[in-house]
C-alpha cells in the first residue's frame, strides 16, 4: 500500500520540477465544436449520420422488433438475454416467434446466449457509437458475452457529437461506447471480429420504448 | 564494434522486416487519409493537443491533486508508485489482501514498464494477458515490439505455431480461426479469475474519469465479471477537463489505427453503481512515477505529452527496418528513442544510442497527435550523451575536421585534395576511424567546391540578376 511519504515524495518533486520552469504554458481556449468531423454529418438528419457511421463500422441499425427477427432467425441466433425491462416491447415478440429468450442473466449459462438484447442510453451520430451506462444497462456482461449485441433506445435519445455525448455523461459512474462489433487487427493487420465481445453490434430504435429520463 | 540497435536491426530476419514495414507504412497512409477527410487542419488540432498536454503538465501538481481528491471522493483508492518495484509491491499488496490467486489483463504499457506480470508470477499469482497480441506475447515468452500492435513483428504462421505448442488447437493460420480460439480460451479465464487489472488512457482532472480504450472489448471483460479492479496509470496521462476528451479521443484513434473511435471507450469514476450486477465493488489506481517528475523539469519534458498512439513508430525509418525489439526497452521507435534513455536514470549510458539512430527526417513530429518536437529532444539528449562523454563506437573525431574547417586556407585545400575520392572506392580512405564510419554510410559523390566557384563568378551578388543557365537554351 502506498505509504503517506510516498505521496508527499511525489507531490514534492513535482514542485520542485515545475519551479524551475522558465515559463509554463497557458491553457489555450478553443471552440468545442473544433473536433467535430463535419463531413461525417453532412447529409441527412442525426439518425442518417448515426445510421452511415455505424454501418461504416460495421454496426447495424433497425427500426422495428420485426427486422430483428428476421435477422436473428436468418443468422440462426435461437436463444439469449433479454433486460426484463424490454419485456414486453421486445422480448415476448420474439418468444412468440420462437425464440428462446431469458430474462434473467445467469454467468454460468453465458455460452448459450447467442444474444444479448440490452438497453442503450442513447446513440452518437457522427463517431456512429452506441452509449451504455451502468445505470441503465441491466448486466455489463449481458451486452458482453453473447455474439449479437442489441442495444435499444427510443429515436429521440441521440447526441450530434463526441463533444455533446461527454457532455451527457454527467455523474454516471461507468459509460461505455461501443463503436461497432469487438475488433482487432493484430495479426498481419487483417479485420477480425468479435474478438472477445459481440461479433454484431447491432442498434435497435423504437418509438415504443419509453425514453430514459435525461435530467438525471 | 556497431552501436547496439544496429546489430539487432542486422540480426533481424527478412520476413519479420517485411511484416513490421508493411504493417506501420499500411497504417501511416490511412492515418493520413483519415484526418486529411476528416479534418480541415488536422495539424491545428494537433498543436491545440500538444498545448493543453503541455499545460496541464506544466501544472501538474494542481491537476494531480484535484485528480486524486475527486477520485477519492468516489470511493476509488488511489496509490502513488515513486518507482517500478514500488508499483509492483502495491498492486501484490492489493491481490494478497483480496485473496486473489489469478488475474485477468488487458494491454498496458505502465504494466510492462514495471514487468508486473513476472513481479506476480514470482509471488504465485498468474496474470493472463488478454488482449490478442499480448496474448501471444505472453505465450511465447516475447515481448511487445509496438506501443498498439504488440506482435507487428509476426507473421500468422508463427502465431499458428505457438497456439499449436500451447494445446490451442492444431496448426491453421488462418487468422479468424486463431481469434476464435483464443475468444474460447480466454473466456473462461475471464469467469474463473478473481481480480482484473488494466491501463488507462486519460484521466480527466475535473471529473475524476478514468477513460479506457480498447478495440477487442478486453478491458471491459477484464473488469465485467471481477469484483476488483485495479488500474495501473503514468501520472502524466491527466488531462484538464472532460470535455478536452473529444479532442484527445479523436485524434488518438485516427493517429493510432486510423480509427474515428476505438471502438470500446469507457468512462470509470468508480466501483459499479449498485443497481449494476456485473463490475468490480472495489476500485484501486495505482499512480506511477518512476522517473516521469526528473522529466518533468528537463529541456526534455515535452516528451511526457505522449498519448501511445504508436504514430511516430509507423512513420520512421529507423524503427521500419530495425523493428521495435531493437530498442531494448518497452518502448521503441522515435517516442522511445527519447523516453527510453530518460526513464534509464542513472543506466543512460546505456541507451544513449538510442537518440543517435535517427536521420532526424522530422516526420515522428508531423504525425504526433500532441505535437512533440522529437527530434528537438533527440538533438538534446545527443547533447546530452556528449556531455556525459559518451559517443557512439564508430564516431570519428571531430578534431582534425574542426581545424580544417575554421581555417579558410586549409578548407580551400582540402576542397581540392578531396575531389580526388571520387576516384577510389570509399572504403580505402587511410584512416581507420573513417574507414569504420563509412561502413555503415554511403558517400554521394564529392561535389565539393562547386558553390564557391559559382559565388567567386557571380558579378557583386544580390543586386545583379543571375547570369542566365548555360544549359537552358530556350
Amino acid at each position: 500500500m502506498t505509504r503517506p511519504s510516498d505521496r508527499d515524495g511525489i507531490f514534492q518533486a513535482i514542485r520542485r520540477a515545475l519551479a524551475n520552469l522558465p515559463e509554463r504554458t497557458p491553457l489555450p481556449d478553443y471552440d468545442e465544436a473544433l473536433p467535430i468531423a463535419w463531413n461525417r454529418l453532412s447529409e441527412g438528419d442525426l439518425w442518417q449520420a448515426f445510421a452511415r457511421n455505424f454501418q461504416a463500422v460495421h454496426g447495424r441499425l433497425l427500426h422495428s422488433v420485426d427486422a430483428l427477427k428476421v435477422f436473428l432467425r436468418e443468422g440462426g441466433y435461437r436463444e439469449g438475454y433479454c433486460d426484463p425491462a424490454l419485456r414486453g416491447v421486445v422480448g415476448e415478440p420474439l418468444v412468440a416467434a420462437g425464440l428462446t429468450v431469458h430474462f434473467e442473466y445467469r454467468r454460468e449459462d453465458c455460452e448459450r446466449y447467442a444474444f444479448g438484447i440490452t438497453r442503450a442510453t442513447a446513440a452518437v451520430a457522427e463517431t456512429g457509437s452506441l452509449v451504455l451506462d451502468d445505470e441503465h444497462t441491466a448486466d455489463r456482461l449481458a451486452a458482453l458475452s453473447p455474439w449479437v449485441h442489441v442495444g435499444v433506445l427510443h429515436p429521440t435519445e441521440i447526441h450530434r457529437s463526441v463533444g455533446e455525448a461527454l457532455a451527457a455523461l454527467g455523474d454516471s459512474v461507468n459509460t461505455i461506447w461501443c463503436t461497432g462489433p469487438s475488433k482487432t487487427a493484430d495479426i498481419e493487420g487483417i479485420l477480425i471480429k468479435g474478438v472477445h465481445g459481440p461479433g454484431e453490434e447491432i442498434c435497435l430504435s423504437l418509438e415504443a420504448v419509453p425514453a430514459l429520463d435525461s435530467r438525471r | 564494434m556497431t552501436e547496439p540497435i544496429d546489430a539487432f536491426a542486422a540480426a533481424q530476419s527478412i520476413s519479420r522486416r517485411d511484416a513490421v514495414v508493411h504493417s506501420a507504412a499500411l497504417t501511416t497512409e490511412q492515418r493520413s487519409h483519415i484526418l486529411r477527410r476528416d479534418y480541415e487542419d488536422p495539424d491545428a488540432l494537433r498543436r491545440l493537443a500538444g498545448r493543453i498536454k503541455q499545460h496541464t503538465l506544466d501544472h501538474l501538481d494542481h491537476y494531480l491533486e484535484q485528480a486524486v481528491s475527486t477520485l477519492e471522493k468516489n470511493g476509488v483508492h488511489v496509490h502513488f508508485a515513486p518507482t517500478a518495484e514500488a508499483a509492483c509491491r502495491i498492486v501484490l499488496g492489493i491481490l494478497q489482501k483480496a485473496g486473489a490467486r489469478s488475474v485477468v489483463k488487458s494491454k498496458s504499457m505502465v504494466s510492462e514498464e514495471i514487468h508486473l506480470n513476472d513481479y506476480l508470477a514470482r509471488h504465485g499469482i498468474t496474470s493472463l494477458e488478454t488482449d490478442l497480441g499480448e496474448f501471444i506475447v505472453q505465450i511465447d515468452g516475447d515481448t511487445p515490439s509496438h506501443i498498439v500492435r504488440p506482435i507487428i513483428h509476426k507473421r500468422r504462421d508463427e502465431v499458428a505455431r505457438s497456439f499449436e505448442a500451447h494445446g490451442l488447437g492444431a496448426y491453421d493460420d488462418d487468422p479468424e480461426t486463431i481469434t476464435r480460439r483464443a475468444r474460447r480460451h480466454l473466456r473462461r479465464h475471464y469467469l474463473a479469475s478473481d481480480a482484473g487489472i488494466t491501463g488507462a488512457n486519460f484521466l480527466s482532472a475535473e471529473s475524476g474519469r478514468l477513460v479506457i480504450v480498447t478495440n477487442e472489448g478486453n478491458a471491459r471483460f477484464c473488469m465485467a465479471p471481477n469484483r476488483l479492479h485495479i488500474a495501473l496509470l503514468g501520472l502524466e496521462k491527466i488531462v484538464p477537463r472532460d470535455r478536452d476528451l473529444s479532442l484527445f479521443l479523436n485524434l488518438l484513434a485516427r493517429s493510432a489505427t486510423a480509427q474515428q473511435l476505438t471502438v470500446y471507450t469507457q468512462f470509470i469514476r468508480g466501483p459499479r453503481a449498485p443497481s449494476q450486477p456485473s463490475g468490480p465493488d472495489t476500485m484501486h489506481l495505482v499512480l506511477l512515477d518512476n522517473g516521469r517528475t526528473e522529466i518533468l523539469g528537463t529541456s526534455c519534458r515535452e516528451i511526457l505529452r505522449c498519448i501511445r498512439c504508436g504514430a511516430c513508430q509507423n512513420v520512421c525509418p529507423v524503427y521500419r527496418q530495425a523493428s521495435g525489439h531493437a530498442y531494448r526497452t518497452v518502448y521503441g521507435g522515435p517516442v522511445g528513442a527519447v523516453l527510453s534513455p530518460l526513464l534509464a536514470g542513472p543506466e543512460f549510458s546505456a541507451y544513449a544510442d538510442l537518440p543517435r539512430a535517427s536521420t532526424l527526417c522530422g516526420a515522428c513530429q508531423e504525425v504526433c497527435p500532441v505535437d512533440i518536437p522529437i527530434p528537438e529532444l533527440l538533438l538534446r539528449l545527443r547533447a546530452k550523451g556528449k556531455g556525459a562523454g559518451i559517443i557512439g563506437p564508430d564516431a570519428p573525431p571531430m578534431q582534425a575536421f574542426g581545424a580544417v574547417a575554421t581555417s579558410p586556407g586549409l578548407w580551400r585545400l582540402g576542397l581540392k585534395v578531396s575531389k580526388t575520392m571520387n576516384l577510389f572506392p570509399a572504403k580505402w580512405v587511410p584512416w581507420k576511424p573513417l574507414q569504420q564510419w563509412l561502413r555503415l554510410r554511403t558517400l554521394p559523390r564529392w561535389e565539393g567546391g562547386v558553390f564557391r566557384a559559382w559565388m567567386r563568378n557571380r558579378q557583386n551578388g544580390s543586386r545583379r540578376r543571375p547570369s542566365p543557365d548555360p544549359d537552358n537554351k530556350s
